[in-house]
């Protein structure tokens, strides 16, 4: 049998593009956010004033302001205030008309939310563009039509609005999850206290900029920006009714406890470490591009990533020849470039968390691939990589590293994939491929985990639930079963 | 002579089986008129770990079978309640209800597990959605049990509430061990005969007798359990099961109003409270699509 004829694929020789840079000449920054209370822009009580960047340059962006305790408490208070004189006694059709607004607005100014999302997370343009704020002005959009329609969710009770929400989100999907937040919220009669990530708070606070435009009364959304000290004042905060909290699962699990013995509802989606599963039988093609946006969509900062890969040992050679193949072709750099796969990781401490566990991956005696593509000398890049040779105790394998990172295992039967699927604490996501229907109903019954797609992974819509199993936290977030998550009966 | 009468001994029940507690502990259960009725276990840590392991082991069997037959199983322990009617009663009464409470608990509690055994292949139909995604896929949301589930059930009453915990949560497909009133543990051992000869298998309910004060925190703090609840309205035991739960995020239910013997406590909402929901994705091919006459 011929060896290694097949010359190595070189993109990085003839195959160079030209930059196809997106225009940031339309945005609107300004230098300085103030925090967003009771409807007006408003200066941190001590004055003090955090730096965002943009991780592709370093180069500072805007000053946001740092919410202290007063200041969250006079948001609690504005958020109460609304709900009680405002918010509760508006008719919920009108409720829904406000949220339609926001809905409209947010497309109307699609494309500078896009850009500004890109220049704070690092994210590729074509993702934000395409999806998160598409999604997010959808998400909107679809709770809206609920506000007036809850009866009909729940069959034989009569579902009431919790009162005020805190919610704290995460910094891979800013907008998008403020929008996950938000929208069900106020269309189950809430109002809210809203903290964005302290990387990347200028949507959540363009977001503010429409919901002063649209009219919302007063008090009904107030975003207050800061680090984890002002998200431990939301928790904390004795007059707030629920808190729903996106991020790890060692925060969540502290909220958890903060909260324990207080009658505050609580949802929680916190990590993951999906198995993405890739059967024999599976088309192969379309599998490794499903493998490629499992793990490098959005630099692997997702919670529902499918960073542990495994492949039947039938195909195993060709799937991980053929990965490696299209891991050449990925063009890592500059998030504002339309040709751009992958953006730049979100932070610098991020980025160091990701070289820990490659670190870890190589000690621990994986065997390290990545791409030879080239990175830019400045801002946070991290080269697609692959962990080979991986076994179920690894640590690469068992925890969340939320990086361009993939390990690799083999596996011979359905018994064995499933067990080793499930033989972790988290349980958000899963994926699965193959050409069999009966085997892809097997798996996606006994998968513990929240969301399985099935010859597609990573997608997501306002309709779909979301959320996780066992430690990748409860509650849903999305579609009819989004709203029990704020209202109680 | 006037025939000796041969006591029962009260035991626990883990997978299928019924052992004495681990422990060899015991603690004396007396009638109204300061007559020793029995000795009833005093369950510790390690029965209820091993509850666990049955429970564990269960799981998969039980949340696998056809909701049909969990339905037949449910409403199997209701017929064998029913033909021990006249035991339970005479131990409620035993353990002081009047005769006439005795009966209504009975019979609330017999039909309380047919109103289940009912909600077993219904429940899911309710709750289910098909949500109508913009992107050419086929997208359903379905419940799916949790898993392992330890209950503390209400201490006020003997039956009914033993069997208003357990019915929500094995009919939606989890297992569970279930710690029974300390004062009126007589119907739950009664009640795990029942279980034993009503086809439910092994492990699926697991019940110990003994004190909440020792246990409750071994119901929170087990890494292997999915869910717990709670009956009961000491709030610093909430508290407690509720920062206990953070170690795995368990999934935590308290109920501090009513002890489930009201008929309104029968809800298929108390079936949801263990179920996760899982959605599903599958793409849609649009071969023929636009435009196409099908």
């Amino acid at each position: 049998m011929a060896k290694k004829t097949t010359p190595q694929l070189d993109f990085n020789s003839s195959w160079n593009y030209a930059p196809a840079p997106e225009d940031t000449k339309h945005i609107n920054l300004k230098k300085q956010y103030e925090l967003f209370i009771d409807g007006k822009f408003v200066k941190p009580a001590k004055g003090k004033y955090f730096e965002t960047i943009n991780p592709a340059n370093e180069e500072v962006l805007a000053k946001v302001a740092e919410a202290d305790e007063t200041d969250v408490n006079k948001a609690v208070k504005a958020a109460r205030n609304a709900y009680n004189n405002v918010w509760s006694k508006m008719p919920a059709a009108e409720r829904g008309k406000y949220i339609y607004r926001i809905a409209r607005l947010m497309q109307e100014r699609a494309r500078e939310f896009a850009v500004i999302e890109t220049l704070d997370g690092g994210k590729p343009i074509r993702e934000s563009r395409d999806i998160d704020v598409p999604l997010a002005a959808n998400h909107f959009f679809y709770y809206a039509g609920w506000a007036d329609k809850l009866a009909y969710a729940f069959p034989n009770r009569k579902p009431q609005a919790l009162g005020v929400a805190g919610q704290i989100i995460p910094w891979n999907f800013p907008l998008l999850m403020a929008a996950w937040k938000i929208a069900p919220a106020l269309a189950c009669g809430n109002t809210v206290v809203l903290k964005p990530a302290e990387t990347t708070p200028l949507t959540a606070l363009k977001l503010a900029e429409i919901i002063q435009e649209s009219g919302l009364p007063n008090g009904v959304v107030n975003i207050v920006t800061g680090a984890g000290k002002t998200g431990a004042a939301i928790v904390n905060h004795p007059d707030i009714d629920k808190i729903a909290f996106t991020g790890s699962t060692d925060v969540g699990k502290i909220i958890q406890k903060s909260i324990a013995g207080t009658n505050k509802k609580l949802t929680l989606e916190l990590g993951g470490k999906a198995a993405h599963i890739i059967f024999e039988d599976a088309p192969i093609d379309q599998a490794v591009e499903g493998i490629v946006n499992g793990i490098f969509f959005n630099q692997g900062h997702v919670c529902c990533a499918g960073s542990r890969l495994f492949v039947q040992e039938g195909v195993a050679d060709m799937v991980i020849r053929k990965l490696k193949d299209r891991l050449e072709t990925l063009i890592v750099g500059d998030p504002l470039d339309k040709n751009t796969d992958i953006g730049a990781i979100n932070s610098k401490g991020q980025l160091e968390t990701i070289h820990k566990y490659l670190k870890i991956g190589k000690e621990e005696g994986a065997d390290m691939y990545q791409s030879n593509c080239s990175i830019p000398k400045k801002g946070y890049f991290c080269r697609p990589t692959l962990f080979l040779n991986t076994s179920q105790s690894h640590r690469i394998v068992q925890e969340e590293i939320f990086g361009p990172v993939l390990t690799i295992q083999t596996f011979r039967t359905v018994e064995e994939v499933i067990e080793k699927a499930n033989n972790i604490p988290y349980g958000l996501s899963a994926g699965v491929w193959t050409d069999k229907g009966s085997k892809i109903f097997n798996l996606t019954t006994k998968l513990r985990a929240g969301v399985v797609w099935a010859n597609t992974y990573n997608k997501f819509d306002p309709t779909s639930p979301f959320g996780g199993y066992k430690e990748s936290g409860f509650g849903r977030e999305g579609g009819m079963h989004g709203l029990s998550a704020y209202l109680k009966f | 002579m006037a025939r000796i009468e041969v006591l029962k001994t009260y035991k626990i029940y883990i997978g299928g089986a019924f052992p004495r507690t681990e422990s060899g502990r015991y603690y004396p259960l007396h009638d109204q008129a300061g007559k020793l009725i029995a000795n009833v276990c005093l369950s510790s840590r390690k029965d209820f770990r091993n509850a666990v392991v049955s429970a564990r082991g269960a799981f998969g069997g039980w949340s696998s079978r056809a909701a049909f037959n969990r339905s037949q199983i449910l409403y199997r322990i209701a017929e064998m309640l029913e033909s021990r009617k006249a035991q339970f009663i005479q131990e409620l009464i035993q353990q002081g209800s009047t005769p006439k409470a005795a009966e209504t608990e009975v019979n609330l509690s017999v039909d309380r597990l047919v109103y289940y055994a009912g909600w077993c292949d219904k429940y899911q139909q309710v709750f289910s959605a098909v949500n109508p995604v913009a992107t050419a896929h086929f997208n359903f949301s379905v419940p799916e049990p949790m898993g392992v589930v330890s209950i503390i059930a209400a201490q006020e009453t003997g039956l009914i509430s033993l069997i208003n915990a357990v019915a929500s949560v094995i009919a939606g497909g989890n297992t569970c061990v279930v710690l029974a009133s300390e004062s009126k543990p007589l119907c739950a051992v009664t009640f795990a005969e029942v279980l034993n000869s009503s086809d439910v298998p092994g492990g699926v309910v697991n019940i110990l007798t003994g004190k909440v004060s020792e246990l409750y925190t071994h119901f929170a703090n087990h890494m292997d359990v999915n869910a717990t609840v709670y009956y009961g309205a000491d709030d610093n035991v909430i508290k407690t099961i509720q920062e206990l739960a953070t170690l795995n995020v368990k999934r935590v239910f308290i109920h501090n109003e009513g002890n489930g013997s009201s008929v309104d406590a029968q809800i298929p909402y108390h079936i949801l409270d263990t179920q996760e929901i899982k959605t599903t994705w599958h793409p849609i091919e649009n071969i023929g699509a636009s435009g196409g006459k099908y």
